[in-house]
């Protein structure tokens, strides 16, 4: 029996790197987006630039679960390279759209999905006689086809098509044509709609659809960001493209035409974040985007920010690792590495944002952060966040809101004779003043070294100084944890002893997956942890409880380290959910793992077994 | 080593400068390297050509790496913010701080470990952007602080304190901060400071990346028979191109020689080189001629020495970026922040 169902399903595109297919793609998205029906996209995509298989999965989704599902409904499948994985990761039920111009034997297909062929070449080769424009409206002429089959509305693509090609105008007429004449060959040829349409609703509101790098980027933009300096590297790159290309929109002086910002493609990691913390050290707001490798060569530099406390700010779009691991899949698996960066006792302030809001939000709120603790700030994205499309509340700002600069000890204050000690605690927060290099000719200046000093910066090798700075170190991290973003809390509707942590992109599955889990009778507490140092709440909710699932991406259960290391939490209550293959954690995951544990623990009466 | 403070007091009858400082409000505290190390010399040369160009000892920012030429930013300029950052890394750090601000001097101060060896990639890539920056080596061929290694610019059969032999070639940084495109390349000896002063003074008025090679003989670990870094053998190989006398812009020329012995460059400041020439045939505005020449003379085991090349109207990497004139760390809110309102447009265009 053919699935059915209306605004609930997922689409995926099989298609070959580099064949124009990403934007037409894209356009399915935003047309069903466009319907008022919510949609999450994602890219799954190789190393390649040309040549290699790639996915576009679309679901469809007005109850609004943003999170990968898992499975297929429709699969609209291009690439003959993945043929036969893909007409197998089709769900019992569902669809497999291809292209017929080329018969195929019977054996490719499966008895128990609905086959519709469409020659999808040989109309393009009719039409057209370029061999660019075959394959470029092959593409737009699908779409045209699944709109007819999914009951779509066409209007709403043809206006997308117009905003997309606004200026220029010549591409829009034949691009209109190309869904035309798909639009028109499915409805004559097809049986149309199919058991999978979309519905005009209203479900998506006020949300916008934004990529997380591209958020994170307008955050550092509202956050002050001057100097920006990068290495390329998958997926953190279109976060530093994004920010140029935000600056060159926002950060003119419009008087003279001139830059508000300085950004430096550097020739490695390790000098990015060197430039970073020459510029901050000179009083400018700085950040690097990078992923784990990146991180792995800024070590170095982060001992020092963390030892001379100069403020950084580092984005981190997490892949798959270890060594060059997973370049285009997603994980949380840099957690122990940013939270220890650098050899020698160190700890690092950590932000784990859901979605591109909360990456614009922390993006702009960690320049505050790093100034205020005078230390590198990590914002702790992953690919799935940086490089889909996400649909997610409007970006935020209040008007008034005044950047925190921290403490920095002015001229005038010098001159009035105010005591300057760059390592020196005045206010018992573990947080010293600093100057700015060229503030007074006499007072204030002062020598900044990765080796250890006094409260006076002054050099020494001496144990009780060291130790002095050292443990005022700990007092400041201790003053990071009232700053950072506290833990979001939700409880169930009734009393458990069962709770939940999680982190970051596994958000949406995880939302998702506690509905599935509720009406199974399994309640669970939920605890979004947002930020390491962890807020006192974090061990208050672990307390709450008589054991909590820590779901994570990563193999090795790393925030459940960092749990058990710093709250000095009982491991055994700590249970890792573990999600590692490359792919986004699913709902469904989610729920066989948290379901199958909580079933164990359900007690079955010895009769019961014998009868 | 020497360990004791410095005192504060002075004569009162030594000279001030037009800012009133006098030569002490140049320096830094007392040097902990070896009694008779070249970097010592050159710690005085910079002290010297500060004092000598008014410059406001607080508006100078000197940056390092590690070693022993990094430590030297201690003794000299005292009211100078210094950062002794990692090793090899002071060129993005210093790239950095001067994106940051551009108003300030940036002194960056290494070694031939520090440069040639470690930071080989940074020191290439910062003249390569062209950072409005004085880059001083200190070239001693030899890592000191770790007790007599060979540096990356130790000469091919020169001979360690140990007596072992060096089997590698040497990086000429001089060479390669020509081919990345230093747009002011000197060479000098810590031993000549009627030589070094001018040639700092003349980098620090330089707008883009000036480069010195400054070799320094080390006195503990590379001043003997067989190495080409001691005192000695520098003295006896050093070939000079020219001499160099600094001019204040406005400053009136006073010069006595005969045309053609004396060509005046006027840099993008109004400052003013007076280059008197020692060898007719080097002309520092030809890249390519010199390059050729210094591998001529290095062939015949001359150390060249001397203003080597200025492109006097240089750009900066401030002008390749088009950043505003007002330092990026003095931008607030204002500039920096597009608002609630340039927000809500934004979230439309993404609906």
């Amino acid at each position: 029996m053919p699935i059915e169902r209306v605004n609930d399903f997922v689409v995926r595109f099989a298609n070959v790197n580099g064949s124009g297919s990403a934007s037409a793609n894209q356009l399915f998205a935003r047309a069903v987006l466009r319907m008022g029906v919510p949609v999450a996209p994602r890219n799954i995509f190789p190393s390649n630039i040309q040549g290699l298989p790639t996915w576009y999965e679309v679901r469809i989704t007005e109850a609004g679960h943003l999170g990968a599902r898992g499975g297929v409904d429709l699969m609209v499948a291009m690439n003959p390279q993945t043929w036969d994985k893909d007409v197998a990761s089709i769900e019992p039920g569902g669809y497999l759209f291809y292209d017929s111009t080329k018969p195929l034997p019977a054996s490719k297909f499966r008895t128990d999905v609905t086959v519709i062929g469409m020659p999808l070449t040989a109309i393009c080769n009719r039409e057209y006689t370029d061999p660019r424009q075959r394959q470029l409206f092959k593409n737009i002429m699908y779409v045209g086809a699944l709109t007819a089959l999914l009951d779509m509305d066409v209007t709403a693509v043809e206006k997308l098509i117009g905003e997309e090609f606004k200026g220029k105008d010549k591409l829009i007429a034949p691009n209109l044509k190309a869904l035309h004449i798909g639009r028109d060959y499915a409805l004559e040829h097809l049986t149309c709609p199919i058991t999978l349409t979309v519905k005009r609703a209203d479900a998506v509101r006020d949300r916008i659809y934004i990529e997380g790098n591209s958020a994170a980027a307008l955050g550092a933009v509202y956050g002050g960001a001057t100097v920006c300096a990068w290495y390329p590297i998958t997926p953190s790159s279109s976060l530093a493209e994004a920010f140029t290309r935000h600056c060159a929109r926002y950060r003119i002086d419009p008087q003279t035409g001139r830059n508000r910002y300085a950004i430096i493609q550097a020739e490695d990691e390790l000098a990015s974040l060197g430039i970073v913390v020459g510029a901050a050290w000179n009083g400018a707001r700085a950040f690097t985007a990078t992923s784990g490798p990146g991180i792995s060569l800024m070590q170095e530099f982060l001992g020092l920010a963390y030892f001379a406390e100069i403020p950084a700010v580092l984005f981190d779009v997490q892949r798959g690792g270890p060594s060059t691991g997973m370049p285009t899949r997603t994980q949380q698996s840099d957690i122990v590495l940013a939270a220890y960066a650098s050899h020698g006792d160190t700890k690092h302030v950590l932000l784990f944002p859901e979605d591109p809001a909360e990456a614009f939000e922390f993006g702009a709120t960690a320049f505050d952060l790093a100034d205020r603790l005078q230390t590198p700030i990590f914002v702790m994205i992953d690919l799935d966040i940086g490089m889909n499309h996400r649909l997610c509340r409007p970006l935020a700002w209040e008007e008034k809101r005044a950047y925190d600069r921290g403490k920095v000890m002015t001229a005038a204050e010098l001159d009035a004779g105010k005591d300057f000690g760059r390592y020196l605690d005045v206010d018992g927060d573990g947080i010293p003043y600093r100057t700015y290099p060229g503030t007074h000719p006499t007072r204030g200046s002062f020598f900044t070294r990765g080796s250890t000093r006094d409260r006076y910066a002054r050099y020494t090798e001496e144990g009780g100084p060291y130790v002095d700075n050292m443990q005022r170190l700990l007092r400041k991290f201790e003053t990071a944890k009232g700053l950072v973003p506290r833990p979001v809390r939700r409880d169930a509707d009734k009393p458990t002893r069962h709770g939940v942590i999680y982190y970051g992109s596994t958000s949406p599955a995880m939302d998702e997956a506690i509905v599935e889990l509720g009406e199974r009778g399994h309640r669970l507490d939920m605890l979004r942890v947002r930020a390491f140092p962890f807020h006192q709440d974090v061990a208050d909710f672990v307390a709450d409880h008589d054991f909590v699932f820590v779901v994570e991406q990563n193999r090795d259960a790393q925030l459940r380290m960092l749990l058990v290391n710093e709250q000095s939490l009982d491991p055994v209550r700590l249970v890792p959910v573990l999600h590692y293959d490359g792919t986004p954690i699913t709902a469904r995951f989610i729920v066989r793992a948290i379901a199958e544990h909580l079933d164990a623990l359900k007690i079955t009466p010895l009769r019961k077994v014998v009868s | 080593m020497t360990y004791i403070v410095k005192p504060k007091f002075h004569h009162p009858s030594l000279p001030v400068n037009e800012l009133g400082f006098t030569h002490r409000d140049y320096e830094g505290s007392i040097s902990t390297l070896c009694a008779g190390c070249g970097h010592d010399a050159i710690s005085a040369a910079i002290i010297q050509a500060c004092f000598e160009l008014n410059l406001p000892p607080h508006r100078v920012a000197k940056l390092s790496g590690i070693g022993c030429s990094s430590k030297t930013p201690t003794y000299f300029l005292g009211s100078s913010h210094g950062f002794n950052s990692v090793h090899g890394r002071m060129p993005s750090v210093l790239t950095g701080a001067n994106l940051a601000n551009r108003d300030l001097i940036y002194l960056g101060v290494s070694g031939d470990g520090d440069t040639a060896s470690i930071g080989l990639g940074q020191f290439a890539h910062a003249i390569r952007r062209g950072v409005n920056m004085v880059y001083i080596v200190e070239n001693n061929g030899v890592y000191g602080l770790t007790k007599g290694q060979f540096s990356a610019t130790a000469d091919r059969g020169s001979k360690s304190k140990r007596g072992v032999m060096n089997n590698d070639n040497s990086v000429d940084l001089v060479a390669m901060a020509l081919q990345v495109g230093a747009s002011f390349v000197a060479r000098s000896f810590s031993g000549d400071k009627a030589q070094l002063v001018p040639l700092i003074k003349a980098a620090i008025e330089h707008k883009g990346a000036a480069f010195i090679d400054c070799i320094s003989p080390c006195v503990a670990f590379n001043n003997h028979p067989g190495s080409t870094k001691s005192f000695d053998y520098v003295r006896e190989h050093n070939e000079a191109v020219n001499r160099l006398d600094f001019m204040a812009p406005r400053a009136p020329i006073h010069v006595d020689y005969k045309p053609g012995e004396l060509e005046i460059v006027e840099q993008h400041d109004g400052s003013k080189l007076a280059l008197r020439k020692l060898h007719a045939d080097y002309d520092p505005h030809d890249k390519l001629g010199a390059m050729t020449y210094l591998q001529e003379r290095a062939h015949a085991g001359e150390i060249v020495t001397g203003l080597l090349y200025v492109e006097p109207e240089a750009d900066d990497l401030h002008d390749h970026l088009n950043t505003v004139e007002h330092p990026l760390n003095e931008l607030n809110e204002k500039e920096l922040c597009p608002g609630a309102g340039t927000l809500a447009k934004i979230n439309a265009s993404l609906r």
